[in-house]
């Protein structure tokens, strides 16, 4: 690199030209990189679009065995009133060999209703309710079993349909986001 | 050879701004060429010629396009019903789509044939391949602008794909989307980014024929060019071909227009999108069948993500995986075969991709997918090493004319 040398220096040791030539660049480029950063980070959602980031549900219409279909920050959110049979099912399937192992407990907030996004985990898809091996919801994509809890069970995808943060605001309306 | 301007205007230009020798060098018409090329020597022409219908079909839409979620499926219609031969410009436009993969799809096989990727066209060939990535870019984001069912889950699935990556895929993801859904702001950028790609893509056309023309074109013998009697004018010779050429294909591509414009699309992207409700069979353009075949075929979400990619990655590596010192296959008696073997592989996946990914068409799809690596990774490596080629020509005259003495003609035609 740089044999210009001025001060004092001998063969092979820094100079002072190739601190300030080294600090120069390395300004230089944290400079650059700053001045990047804003092309960058205005791709990322938008104030508005995070602003609109929760909806209230109202289950007191919702009955036994139904399920609404609400389109939250753009992606569908399943609100499932379950039986009791369904539930009976998920919470024996605990024990199974899970790929994306939680039990049904930890899913729901009161065992009726199980609230998830309806997102399927691995490429997006909207899974199709009641549907499938497990007889909770089946991906059309690329096949995708989940079961009554929502727990991916057979297929590519590989984690369980999130549960969104939600909570209950009375008895009848839940608050997601 | 050197340009030689005439006219006094065009000489004061050159002077001051060498423009004339600059497109010249790109294009020009003095290009000594093997005399020896055939047809599949025309799909290069034709891929340009294709890109600049896509241009001025494409600015003649985004006149009447709307990038807007709640517009732009009914801006679309409007092109096709009300404005003067908007169905003319959009039927073009998807097929050009269409036409622009098959042309390039047989242009590269070609150049695999004929070992055009090896010695000293490896950055020529690089080039291709990063015009194939930003075409599949741009015929991506173009077939979701108009906003039907196919383009809103084509959308939702191929941008899933980078939630694959373990920590940087989700934030990637909601990076491109501009938002935690498919939606409005994904739809502005990929309009904006649509525009765009086609004019990078012509950048990248003229930096591909700057490095084709620095040593020419490969052949069919792929023998290098070994003076004037191996060469003729691409003028008129290969301009006349091209243009017979040409004919032949904007039949083929006035048959799409004219006669079948939905045939290559899919009827679901005539519903608006609902994010509400996948269909029940999202598949690609055909173009994209190939890979997306590899993509099911592995069963699992990171494994398929990263095999798709390096399926076109991979052609990076020719130049060093192929390890024979024979360009053409012609002369590759062994080779050639595992060609077919290749070319019926891609074939597989072209017709399994567009299938539900369950019973024969899954098994096929793991088999050729096996084979497509395995063709890069194994049989060109050791083929090239074990195969006896069959021996090659002194020159490419000399098949045709013995000997490679300079014909009669050849030593009037240098001064062209
Ligand atoms: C590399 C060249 C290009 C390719 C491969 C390409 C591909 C596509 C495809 C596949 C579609 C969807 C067609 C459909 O099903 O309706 C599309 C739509 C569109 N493209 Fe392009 N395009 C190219 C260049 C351009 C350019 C240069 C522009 C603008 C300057 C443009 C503007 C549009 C517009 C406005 C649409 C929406 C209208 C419609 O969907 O028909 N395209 N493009
Ligand atoms: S998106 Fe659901 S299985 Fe692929």
């Amino acid at each position: 690199m740089s044999s210009t040398t001025t001060g004092g220096a001998g063969a092979g040791e820094p100079t002072r030209r190739d601190f300030l030539y080294i600090a120069a660049v390395g300004i230089g480029a944290v400079g650059t990189a700053a001045a990047i950063w804003p092309f960058i980070s205005q791709m990322n959602p938008s104030a508005d679009v995070l602003a609109l980031s929760s909806i209230e549900v109202d289950l007191s219409n919702i009955q036994t065995g139904m399920s609404v279909t609400v389109l939250w920050r753009g992606k569908p959110v399943f609100v499932r009133h379950r039986t009791q049979a369904e539930i009976d099912k998920a919470v024996a399937d605990d024990k199974a060999d899970l790929p994306d192992p939680a039990t049904d407990e930890s899913r729901v907030k009161k065992p009726e209703w199980l609230v998830m996004m309806g997102v399927c985990t691995h490429l997006g898809c909207v899974p199709l309710g009641q549907q499938g091996d497990y007889g909770g919801w089946f991906c059309p994509c690329h096949g995708s079993h989940y079961d009554t809890s929502g727990r991916i069970r057979k297929g590519p995808a590989p984690l369980n349909l999130p549960v969104p943060e939600y909570a209950f605001i009375s008895d009848t309306r839940i608050k997601i986001g | 050879m050197a340009l030689q301007l005439q006219n006094p205007i065009l000489k004061w230009i050159e002077y001051r701004l060498p423009v004339f020798s600059t497109i010249d060098h790109m294009v020009g018409s003095g290009y000594p060429t093997p005399k020896n090329l055939n047809y599949l020597w025309n799909f290069g022409s034709l891929a340009g010629i294709v890109l600049v219908v896509q241009i001025v079909t494409g600015i003649v839409l985004a006149m009447h396009y709307t990038p807007h979620t709640s517009l732009a499926f009914d801006s679309v219609e409007h092109i096709m019903r009300d404005v003067n031969y908007g169905w003319l410009m959009r039927y073009l436009h998807a097929n050009g789509a269409s036409m622009f993969f098959v042309v390039v799809y047989i242009h590269i096989f070609r150049g695999l044939y004929y070992g055009s990727y090896k010695t000293p066209r490896e950055l020529l060939w690089f080039i291709g391949i990063i015009i194939l990535l930003a075409m599949m870019a741009t015929a991506f984001m173009g077939y979701v602008l108009p906003w039907g069912q196919m383009s809103f889950w084509g959308a939702t699935v191929i941008t899933n794909l980078f939630s694959a990556f373990p920590f940087i895929g989700d934030p990637i993801v909601t990076w491109l989307w501009g938002g935690f859904a498919v939606d409005n702001p994904t739809l502005n950028r990929f309009f904006s980014l649509h525009f765009l790609l086609p004019f990078v893509i012509v950048g990248l056309v003229m930096l591909h024929l700057l490095a084709l023309h620095q040593h020419g074109s490969n052949n069919p013998l792929g023998v290098e060019k070994k003076g004037p009697q191996d060469t003729i004018p691409f003028h008129p010779y290969y301009t006349v071909k091209d243009l017979f050429g040409l004919g032949v294909f904007l039949i083929f591509f006035a048959y799409w227009v004219f006669f079948n414009p939905n045939y290559l699309g899919h009827p679901d992207n005539y519903i608006p999108a609902n994010p509400l409700v996948t269909p029940a069979h999202i598949v690609p353009e055909w173009y994209f069948l190939p890979f997306y075949a590899i993509l099911r075929a592995v069963p699992d979400k990171l494994g398929g993500v990263l095999l798709m990619f390096g399926a076109i990655l991979i052609l990076f590596l020719l130049p060093w995986l192929d390890t024979s010192r024979v360009k053409s296959s012609r002369f590759r008696p062994i080779y050639k075969q595992f060609y077919w073997v290749f070319v019926l592989a891609c074939i597989g996946l072209l017709w399994a991709g567009g299938q539900p990914p369950e019973g024969l068409p899954l098994y096929l799809s793991r088999v050729c997918t096996v084979y497509y690596f395995a063709h890069f990774l194994v049989v060109m490596p050791l083929v090239g090493w074990f195969e006896r080629p069959r021996p090659l020509p002194a020159s490419i005259s000399e098949p045709v004319l013995g000997g490679g003495k300079l014909p009669a003609g050849a030593a009037a035609r240098g001064t062209h």
